[in-house]
């Protein structure tokens, strides 16, 4: 593929990535939200996160299958715990590593 | 006129710029350190896929969007059209939909040059760190650009990188891997303010993993978020009502 190829391809692909994120801030930003959305809304965040760990905790990828006791479970329980105490974002993140790097050594 | 609520005010004290820069690159260093791995991996699946590492670049600078890009990366090495490449990553995006609505929140009144200078940064990883602060309330809209314009050229160089020299770097290598998961299981739990968030958090985990087994795609996201939200929505109503 030559270099306008890519460039083609690309815009095209930044375009339909941008909207998603750019249209609802855009109008939304300057209009007085219902408070019903506002509660749906703020429900959202836990939903995504909770949406974004579940499969990689709980299945497996290739090919898609219910795994328990996965490595990533494991040191999730842990982690967890360690946030709630810690509240600190970076800790977590290290501990979390810490924890897998050496569940790998092990397992 | 609308006014901006959420300007900063002086008398609390630093206001200048850099101290508004240092306290978002505080925020985004976790996003930052995982976005590395994840980043190197995706340049050198780039580069195995034979594209230059100049496109892998631009790739990251006109998309910036992870999943999308790794999908694109292997539907290019599968020969697809440009048309199909694109179309899914509309799909695989449509997700962001709902981050910059919620954002909407905190930014209102915001006027459009920023908005449309934020919107660029909207990622899984930029927008929990964000909202995490928002919800605070110790967050002002020119921390959250430093996070999310901070992530993007990690993730810009981290890729390319990856397309130079990816080959170099062992697998898996100081538990690397888990750096986004962890970073996603720290604000899951800054989320859980009450019963009603857990519930949420819960029940869009079982949906989550239940359309993930059944549904082939990324539509799980979508699917896991919404019902989720919008079953805590329906609870938390229902409890208001009783009491």
């Amino acid at each position: 593929m030559s270099f306008f190829d890519y460039l083609l391809l690309f815009s095209g692909m930044g375009l339909v990535t941008y909207l998603p994120r750019w249209l609802p801030l855009f109008y939304l930003a300057h209009r007085r939200l219902p408070q019903w959305l506002i509660d749906w809304l703020s429900l959202i965040p836990v939903a995504i996160l909770s949406a974004l760990l579940a499969p990689s905790l709980f299945s497996d990828a290739h090919p898609r299958c219910l795994h328990w006791g996965k490595l990533e479970l494991l040191v999730a329980i842990p982690t967890l715990i360690f946030s709630l105490k810690s509240r600190s974002m970076g800790a977590t993140v290290l501990v979390g590593m810490f924890l897998y790097w050496l569940g790998g050594l092990f397992l | 006129m609308q006014q901006d609520k959420h300007q900063y005010h002086p008398q609390q004290g630093q206001s200048r710029p850099q101290h508004w820069f240092r306290k978002g690159a505080a925020a985004a260093w976790p996003i930052c350190l995982g976005y590395l791995p994840v980043g190197l991996a995706c340049g050198a699946l780039a580069q195995q896929a034979g594209l230059p590492f100049w496109a892998v670049g631009l790739m990251s600078i006109l998309v910036f969007a992870g999943s999308a890009q790794f999908i694109a990366i292997s539907m290019l090495a599968s020969g697809a059209s440009p048309v199909s490449i694109i179309l899914t990553t509309l799909i695989v995006n449509l997700r962001h939909t709902l981050m910059s609505s919620t954002l909407a929140i905190y930014l209102q009144g915001v006027n459009r040059c920023f908005l449309s200078l934020f919107a660029y940064g909207i990622t899984d990883e930029s927008f929990a760190v964000n909202m995490t602060r928002f919800r605070t309330g110790e967050w002002n809209r020119w921390q959250a650009l430093t996070v999310n314009h901070l992530s993007n050229s990690v993730w810009v160089t981290a890729t390319t990188c990856g397309a130079l020299v990816g080959q170099l770097i062992p697998e898996g290598a100081l538990g690397m891997d888990y750096a986004m998961t962890g970073m996603f299981i720290s604000l899951l739990t800054f989320q859980l303010q009450n019963r009603i968030f857990i519930l949420t958090g819960l029940m869009a985990g079982l949906i989550s993993i239940a359309a993930y087994l059944l549904i082939p795609g990324d539509s799980y996201i979508i699917i896991a978020s919404v019902g989720g939200a919008t079953l805590g929505y329906i609870i938390k109503r229902r409890s208001r009502k009783k009491t």
